[in-house]
Parts: C-alpha cells; structure tokens; sequence
C-alpha cells in the first residue's frame, strides 16, 4: 500500500485555530475494520504483518511479542501498528492480538538504518479497547549497542526502563522479541509528542 | 482514582486513565509519558495509491451484498478533514467500521443476541479528495449492550482511524449522532471534556441528503499537527 513517504518541512505556525477531533477507543471489534484478511474476514487488508515482499528475504527480521495489562495477563484485542522510515525504506504494518494461539503480534519487516547517528528504531503505536487514545513506544534493537549507548534519547531515560524499549534476540539471527507491558514493574516507557 | 495523566491534551482528548471506563484501569499507562520531538520518520507518513482501494470501498451499502440490500436506514456520512490550522488533508485514508442496523458487530466475540445481516460487513474506506473531503454511504447503526456497567449500551456510533501527514497525526475515533439519549449515559463519550464533546457529534445535513435514497450527516475531523501541505522531499 506504501508506495513512497512524503518528508514533510515543519512550519511553526503559532496560532492554532481549530480544536483537534478527540480520540476514542478502537474498542472490541476492529478486525474486520482494520485488519480483516488476519482475522478471516472477506475484506482486503492495507496492511499487515508482512511490511517488505518476500523477494528481500535475506534481509527479513521478525519481531514478535506479547502485550501485558497490570496483572500481568495477556491482551489478546491489542492492535500494534509499525512505522518506520530510515529515509530508504518506509514501511507501515498492522497487526492485532487476537489471531495467534499465544495472543502475539508477529512482524516480519527489515531493520532501519541508522540515521544521523541516532541509533535504529522503529515507531510502534498500540491501541486496543481500555485505551482512549494510543500509546506511542519506539523499538530498538539489543545488537545496536554501540549506538544504543550514544542515542541521546535513550540516555535520557532511566537505565531500569530503557531496558523496555529493546527489542531482545531469540533463536538465530533474524528474530527479535519486544513485549509491551501496559503498567507495573516493567511499563514500557511511552512517548507523548 | 481520578482522570491522571492529560500531557498531551492541547486538544480535547480524554485522559488515559478513566475509572468510569473500567478498562482502561488495568490498561492505560500509569507511569509519565515521556515528551518527544518527532523524528524525520515520524514526521512522515504514507501517500496512499487509489488503485489499492476497491471500487465500492466507500460503499457499505453495497460492499458486501451477499443476496441482497442490506437492512436498515441508508445514510450519507461525509466530512471535511482538515489540520488544526485549517488546511483540508487531501489524499489520505479514511477506514471506518460500524455495527449493523441491530446493533450486532461483524465479529466472533460479539455475543449480542441481534441479528447478523448477511448484506452488510459494516467496514468502508476511502481516500479524501484534493480539497480534503471524504464521503460514504452506509446503514445508521443501531445501539448495542456492553457490560460495563448494569443495563450498559452504546449509543449508535460509527468507528473512524485517520493518518493524516505523519505519525503524530494518526486519530481513531468515534462518531455519535445529534440528539442520541444514551450519550449522557455512555462513559466512552464522557470521558471527553466537555466542551470539546460536541466535536464527535454529526450533524444532519439537508443539503447533503439524495431525494428518495439516503438522508445525510456531516462529521468534520480536525487532526494535529500544523503541516498539512506535504513537500516531496
């Protein structure tokens, strides 16, 4: 569905003339809305898990995970989109809980570039019902570490958190395992713009 | 337990946490959300292809007839979406998905006890037009129970997710209708302050309607962000 990515040059306009639309929860039953092919509905996707074609399979990463509420049990109706955009590739992917036997998301894309130094990353933005407006978080990857330790964003966070946002390695080289924790000991830090 | 967190609310957005709303207690984030300035990729966001969309897409009426017109009352839900600075946001995707004229949800955990509708699938799309307009043809949904709370329902609502220029700007949303009586009872649409409240309510429009067809509401969409009017890099 992704063709191209408009880079876009931010003006400041000071005067804000019109209150933005609020948000409301994406609520119980947005898949045969939003992800319909995942969950069997006859409807075409836009998106999906699958971000890249398959014709780039050497360069393939899968990052698959759980997302955890405050007791610690899974949600099986959270929605994860994926954003990403190193200024070569830009790439969307959605994906929800509900379909997996394990409740996971599963992602299959290609690893970002670095840019300006920052260190890799990709968007990930969660909604599900329970939530009034998304939660925006960022995935980073453990065998970044050189420019993991230099990012300045991840240096502003406290070291017992920034764990949260690194995308661990499983099984072989091209796996990675990043769970969401919506509250408790180990709440994904997430992000407000 | 009280509203917490509202950082990001330059805008009538609800809080995260909203007891009333019982699940968002176990699912809102309760630690503080960290401030970020966007990044290059997160300034950016998709242009949409038209060729991805089907022909009736923006047709609920008629995208999933099975074995003929689906129940209940046609309408015309059409909107302007603009940026907060008031400019339109042309060619971006506008997916919406809804209950049926019974109340009852196109989906295998919605236990409702009203009729499915073997014509409606209750999901549209469209891309808005160069002056930022979007427009679609669907059923009016009807008001369904959750158990929220005791004798619990939701008043009629069409669900809305928009991308707008990047990733700071994407919205999901709800659309309610004028003069609905369940909406002082509904703590999803109360959890929104409430002078910005009535910025998810439509409103009728005459002008709108299709003689003998279809009568018609309006329901503008206002999104973050101040740059609306995208460069090709």
């Amino acid at each position: 569905m992704v063709t191209t990515v408009r880079h876009l040059k931010i003006k400041s306009l000071k005067e804000k003339a019109l209150p933005i639309t609020p948000s409301q929860t994406v609520g119980p039953y947005f898949a045969y809305g939003l992800v319909p092919e995942q969950y069997l509905y006859d409807f075409k996707s836009l998106f999906s898990g699958s971000m890249v074609s398959m014709d780039r399979q050497s360069e393939i990463i899968t990052i698959i995970g759980n997302v955890y509420d405050g007791q610690g049990e899974l949600i099986p109706d959270a929605m994860i989109e994926l954003w990403q955009n190193d200024g070569e590739n830009a790439l969307i992917g959605r994906y929800g809980t509900g379909t997996d036997p394990q409740n996971r998301f599963i992602f299959h894309t290609i690893k970002p570039k670095s840019v300006d130094g920052q260190a890799p990353f990709i968007t990930a933005i969660v909604f599900m019902r329970g939530q009034l407006i998304h939660s925006y978080t960022r995935i980073y990857f453990e065998d970044e570490a050189g420019l993991n330790e230099q990012d300045k964003l991840l240096g502003s966070i406290p070291e017992t958190r920034r764990n949260t946002l690194i995308a661990r390695k499983v099984s072989g080289n091209n796996v990675y395992k990043f769970d969401i924790h919506m509250q408790g000991d180990d709440e994904t830090v997430f992000f407000v713009f | 337990m009280s509203a917490t967190d509202n950082q990001s609310d330059h805008s009538g957005h609800p809080p995260r946490l909203f007891p009333d709303y019982k699940s968002t207690v176990l699912r809102a984030p309760s630690k503080p959300l960290v401030q970020l300035k966007p990044s290059l990729a997160e300034q950016s966001g998709p242009i949409f292809d038209i060729a991805e969309l089907g022909k009736l897409d923006h047709d609920l009426t008629r995208n999933s007839i099975r074995n003929g017109e689906p129940q209940g009352e046609r309408i015309v839900v059409h909107g302007k979406v603009r940026s907060e600075n008031g400019r339109p946001v042309p060619n971006t995707l506008v997916e919406l998905w809804q209950a049926n004229a019974a109340g009852r949800y196109v989906h295998k955990v919605d236990q409702h006890d009203a009729p499915l509708d073997p014509n409606f699938l209750g999901v549209g799309r469209c891309l808005t037009n160069a002056a930022g307009d979007y427009k679609f043809y669907t059923i009016k949904p009807g008001a369904y129970p959750w158990g929220n709370h005791y004798n619990a329902w939701r008043p009629n609502h069409l669900h809305f997710s928009l991308f707008g220029a990047g990733i700071t700007s994407r919205l999901v949303t709800q659309m309610y209708f004028p003069g609905d009586p369940l909406l002082k009872y509904d703590p999803v649409f109360k959890s929104v302050p409430e002078r910005a409240r009535t910025l998810l309510i439509c409103q009728f429009d005459l002008s709108a309607t299709e003689p003998a067809f279809a009568l018609a509401y309006q329901f503008d969409i206002v999104l973050s962000g101040n740059h609306s009017t995208p460069f090709e890099n």
